[in-house]
């Protein structure tokens, strides 16, 4: 692996996580239990649709094959998506879309973070635009979390379940492979042990906050997103998201 | 060229239209989104090239600059009084990280001036804006995010 494919593999994660758990939160438009949290989430969902179409352009002209944000998004199968399996993971009720947004949340705060000092300018001013974003993102996912572990014991036992289901997802966005080493080697992209450091810190806090038990250090963890490999969830997931365009080829009004 | 959603300022005021030059005879446009997701963005810029057909400047190119990344902080005096008159609370201090991480800040009521209101969601009608509600006056109201 040369550091161009590399470039093209690490903007094609950014981009695909981003766009993927945007689509899921999407589903939600029309469904949520409150109008605020409505309104809400689709404007995470914005925002993270908003940070794809700028990776996977730039995934576009570096792979250089005439791919456009568009191309990439519509026209790719489920094993060259690169999104994180955790953001491929159904709904569930309103605990389960919180704990996976919150444990998301608080590993792209850091990531961006990382890459705001990114060697390359284009990453950087990308990761410095949806870090203001994703604050914000991670500001309500964490005071939804201690909210509803703190709240009532219902409220407390759905959160636990949640977070206890979705946690054998949060491992791989930590482990640095051969292109995110690569990377990193040169500057362009984050040194995930330090994210991971700090992602610890928040969950551990947040979690301790919100009166709920972290589960254990050595829990298994599911692993393959990132290099293509995903749960059958992410099929069901792209077919509704690309029939029009696959169906339609070239439709616009 | 007003904003198409908050129609009361315009592009420059509220800090889209980051610069303008002139490259040999076409006159080049620097914009810069709000947010990544702004449905707006792509608007804009239509809008903005046609304003400029129609002043007869059509020799124009719009470039998208993404760093630094626009801020609050960069919409004009002018404009924040305009919002406030349009029923919408403008960004109170800078946009610090403290802004966006620490405690809210007092938000003014856009109608009757008190400071005694409270937040009601992090999200508003659009990203931009997070929605208040005034304890004095019981109104709503839009209040534009420190970023």
């Amino acid at each position: 692996m040369n550091q161009q494919q590399a470039l093209f593999e690490y903007l094609l994660r950014l981009g695909d996580s981003d766009l993927i758990l945007a689509q899921r939160l999407c589903e939600l438009v029309g469904h949520a239990p409150a109008l605020e949290e409505e309104m809400a989430i689709g404007n995470v969902a914005l925002d993270l649709l908003g940070q794809a179409r700028s990776w996977l352009k730039y995934a576009g002209e570096v792979e250089g094959a005439g791919r456009d944000a568009d191309a990439l998004a519509f026209l790719r199968n489920e094993r060259e998506y690169r999104n994180l399996l955790i953001v491929e993971q159904s709904n569930g009720n309103f605990a389960d879309t919180l704990a996976r947004q919150y444990l998301f949340d608080a590993w792209h705060y850091y990531l961006l973070q990382a890459l705001s000092a990114s060697a390359d300018e284009r990453i950087a001013a990308i990761a410095a635009k949806g870090l203001k974003e994703v604050t914000y993102h991670l500001r309500r996912s964490s005071a939804w979390v201690r909210r509803l572990g703190d709240g009532t014991d219902e409220s407390h036992a759905k959160m636990q379940v949640a977070i206890d289901e979705i946690w054998t997802y949060s491992g791989e966005m930590l482990v640095a492979d051969e292109a995110d080493k690569l990377l990193q080697a040169a500057g362009i992209g984050a040194d995930l042990e330090q994210v991971k450091q700090q992602w610890q810190a928040h969950v551990a806090a947040t979690l301790a906050e919100a009166t709920l038990e972290q589960p254990a250090e050595d829990s298994y963890m599911q692993t393959g997103g990132k290099q293509g490999y995903h749960t059958e969830q992410l099929g069901f997931l792209l077919a509704e998201m690309q029939y029009l365009p696959r169906a339609y080829p070239g439709a616009s009004w | 060229m007003p904003d198409p959603e908050v129609p009361v300022v315009n592009v420059v005021e509220l800090g889209i239209v980051r610069d303008l030059c002139w490259q040999d005879d076409t006159l080049e446009v620097w914009v810069t989104p709000t947010y990544s997701g702004c449905p707006a963005t792509h608007f804009i810029e239509e809008e903005i090239s046609t304003a400029l057909n129609r002043a007869g400047l059509t020799n124009h190119r719009l470039k998208q600059r993404l760093a630094p990344a626009w801020t609050t902080d960069w919409i004009t005096e002018t404009a924040r009084e305009k919002l406030r008159a349009f029923g919408i609370a403008p960004p109170e201090g800078s946009a610090g990280k403290r802004s966006l991480l620490g405690e809210d800040p007092a938000v003014t009521c856009p109608q009757c001036g008190s400071t005694h209101t409270e937040r009601v969601s992090e999200f508003g009608s659009t990203a931009c804006k997070a929605l208040y509600r005034c304890r004095d006056c019981l109104e709503p109201f839009d209040y534009f995010k420190c970023i």
